[in-house]
């Protein structure tokens, strides 16, 4: 799909939303160079969402929605969860279905895309959070990365169940007091970064989303990667402030806290042989095209 | 791809597309003497399908492998075995959302482990066919025939056609594509057999030739846009947003309940073309009739005709359409009977009381005889069933 597709008839303008003439008239879609410094100009990059005030996974969403390459051609695969009352502000096709199946759904989507447009690049990217890809989901989670789906997994990791009301989940850490974990949890976070690099990710990423540009730059390697090569997964700390009894304003704080070094969430990178070649490939592509805007600005300038 | 081809051209195998109602009506069929679970697979090499997900239960292993052979020889395009049912379903899904035409299979437990998705295929106008070939429910163990996950078929949403004989599995599959694709309709579509009965005993089957297919699937005919960014998206989820706590959501959902609800009634109109109605009927003026459906039919032709030498005259209802139901039809064909029989291949008796439910004088009807666990029901039972019913209803009348 391209931008064109979405220009609205003449005749229509002027009854049409102004959100929707906003979007087509200023949408990123398209644009090289986009990016999270879009975020907040921007209304397909969620101007609005229906999370909690200062909930930290509306910032990660619209990170992640600024950094996807390709976003004119992604659908994107949800759960149920916190993230479902995002996706309805999302401008590019979403998928809810069932709590837990989002990897099942994906792995036939891509298939489907790949047989219906060989011509075209679709790329398909779940986000769901850590009950749904951990707990109830993980072997459709597992299963796809056995399988060796080309598709991205985002892993918003809140480690709890925030929409039903803060219960424990298998991302919770040890120790941790919550609903249905009275007496603290009893066993360790599940380690899935380290499963996903035994279950054929080729591109694993830990960390928190206190970065936009780091965010911008994950996902993108994540994409590219599964686009190319195989599956890859993202986990990112997502903060629920409210039920770790935050404040609006301390989601930041409190994943800058969690990502120094040696702590859970400090920031993990792993890349298989042939994704790390890709990874280099494109970072040296992208260093090209810099030098040559840049090069291109100085000479019209100089001009 | 995204270019539905055209009628009269040809596939990378050579089929032509052909139109649905020629491949059904027209075209020449040749007898064939096959198995339940082969005539899957040949109603698949000619249906256009683009994607089937298999996984192994008794007695779908075999069709569902068998599909993996037309994979290799380039019929179908996308093929491959998920976890678990659960997994096959939801995969089965992401293919139709993505606009593929989507065919699986599953049985018994496997069917219930996939309950969650199918009111979800309906949900969202996915129109993916799963042909369940019926078997027993755990506990205990059981791989036998029984009917009784069709009971929890029956309010998912989906269309339900219940197949007699491997011809009705053969016709079924392929109309059952073009029913659950109207853009009116646009549901998932259930088509069951009785497993061993029909899958695995050899039938002779009339089928069209194998170098004619169906039109491919074209999703942009959906009631509903396809999840392939080709159109432009809306800031709104494709199925309805019931995570907020208010009146709205509320009417959303259940407003969306009976529209799926609707669609399936609007299925009729196309299925009576389709199958030449939702009942047949045999001998309609017997004041003793036997209503069912799938080989429960099939055993009771063959008690009308102990009876007949026995002097009893009875007449026959089959049930081709569980869903849509074929209420009007069943009440107009029973109106004048003294005896509504039902017999079934399970416990429950569900088909009973469906039909309880919706005919006059509801005392006529019999809910049996029931066999469960994989028991056959020999025409005799049913016999004998009918018999004791009359005997004992004339004994009652003597004492009045």
């Amino acid at each position: 799909m391209s931008k064109e597709r979405i220009q609205i008839a003449p005749e229509f303008r002027n009854i049409m939303p102004p959100e929707y003439i906003e979007l087509v008239d200023n949408a990123t879609w398209g644009k090289e160079g986009r990016g999270w410094k879009d975020v907040g100009i921007n209304k397909e990059l969620i101007e609005e969402h229906s999370l909690c005030a200062g909930c930290p996974e509306s910032m990660a969403f619209r990170y992640i929605l600024a950094a996807l390459p390709n976003p004119e051609d992604t659908v994107m695969v949800g759960s149920t969860g916190c993230t479902s009352l995002v996706f309805p502000h999302v401008a590019v096709h979403n998928i809810h279905s069932l709590f837990g199946n989002q990897n099942a759904i994906a792995s036939g989507l891509k298939k489907s895309l790949a047989h219906r447009f060989p011509d075209q690049t679709k790329d398909v990217v779940v986000l769901a959070g850590d009950g749904a890809t951990v707990d109830i989901g993980l072997d459709y989670t597992l299963q796809s990365w056995f399988r060796q789906e080309k598709f991205t997994t985002i892993c918003f990791d809140n480690e709890l169940y925030a929409n039903t009301g803060g219960q424990e989940s298998g991302l919770m850490q040890k120790g941790f007091v919550a609903k249905m974990a009275p007496i603290g949890k009893q066993f360790e976070k599940v380690r899935l970064p380290e499963i996903a690099q035994e279950s054929g990710c080729h591109y694993v990423v830990n960390c928190t989303v206190s970065k936009p540009s780091l965010v911008e730059k994950v996902v993108r390697n994540a994409v590219y990667v599964a686009r190319e090569i195989g599956p890859t997964y993202l986990q990112m700390y997502t903060p629920c402030i409210l039920e770790i009894g935050k404040q609006s304003m301390e989601g930041l704080q409190e994943m800058r806290d969690s990502e120094k070094p040696g702590l859970r969430f400090a920031f993990k990178e792993y890349m298989s042989p042939e994704a790390k070649e890709l990874i280099t490939e494109m970072a040296a592509k992208e260093k090209e095209r810099k030098a040559a805007a840049k090069a291109a600005l100085t000479q019209s300038a100089t001009a | 791809m995204a270019n539905t081809p055209l009628i009269g051209t040809k596939n990378k195998k050579g089929q032509v597309y052909t139109d649905p109602n020629h491949l059904f009506f027209e075209a020449p069929r040749e007898s064939h003497f096959l198995t339940g679970s082969e005539i899957i697979k040949e109603a698949i090499k000619r249906s256009s399908c683009d994607m089937s997900i298999a996984y192994p239960i008794t007695p779908q292993s075999e069709a569902a492998a068998l599909i993996g052979e037309l994979f290799a020889e380039g019929y179908v395009d996308i093929y491959s075995r998920g976890a678990n049912e659960f997994d096959v379903m939801s995969i089965c899904a992401g293919g139709s959302f993505g606009g593929s035409r989507v065919f699986t299979t599953t049985a018994g437990p496997g069917t219930l482990r996939a309950m969650e998705n199918f009111p979800m295929w309906a949900g969202s106008r996915l129109p993916i066919q799963v042909c369940i070939t019926c078997r027993g429910i755990n506990s205990p163990l059981s791989i036998q025939p029984d009917t009784l996950e069709l009971y929890y078929m029956l309010e998912t949403g989906c269309l339900l056609w219940h197949a007699e004989t491997a011809q009705d599995l053969f016709d079924f599959i392929l109309k059952g594509f073009i029913v659950a694709e109207q853009p009116d309709v646009h549901l998932p579509i259930a088509v069951a057999c009785d497993g061993f009965f029909v899958t695995h005993t050899k039938d002779v089957v009339l089928m069209t030739p194998d170098d004619m297919c169906l039109p491919r699937y074209d999703p942009y005919r959906s009631p509903v846009p396809c999840m392939d960014m080709e159109c432009p998206p809306v800031r709104m989820m494709r199925d309805p947003f019931v995570m907020k706590s208010n009146y709205i959501s509320y009417a959303t959902h259940a407003s969306w309940q009976q529209e799926v609800r609707a669609a399936v009634e609007r299925s009729r109109k196309h299925t009576e073309a389709l199958l030449g109605g939702l009942i047949d009927v045999e001998n309609g003026d017997a004041e003793i009739l036997l209503v069912s459906s799938g080989t429960a039919i099939s055993q009771s032709r063959e008690a009308i005709a102990l009876m007949k030498d026995e002097g009893l005259d009875v007449g026959l209802v089959k049930i081709k359409t569980l869903r849509p139901f074929p209420t009007a039809e069943i009440k107009a064909a029973t109106r004048n009977a003294k005896k509504i029989f039902v017999p079934e291949f399970n416990v429950a008796g569900w088909l009973g009381r469906e039909i309880k439910a919706i005919v006059e004088d509801n005392q006529r009807v019999v809910a049996g005889p029931h066999v469960g666990g994989g028991m056959t029901m020999p025409p005799e039972v049913i016999m004998e069933r009918i018999v004791r019913t009359l005997k004992a209803d004339k004994e009652e009348l003597a004492h009045v």
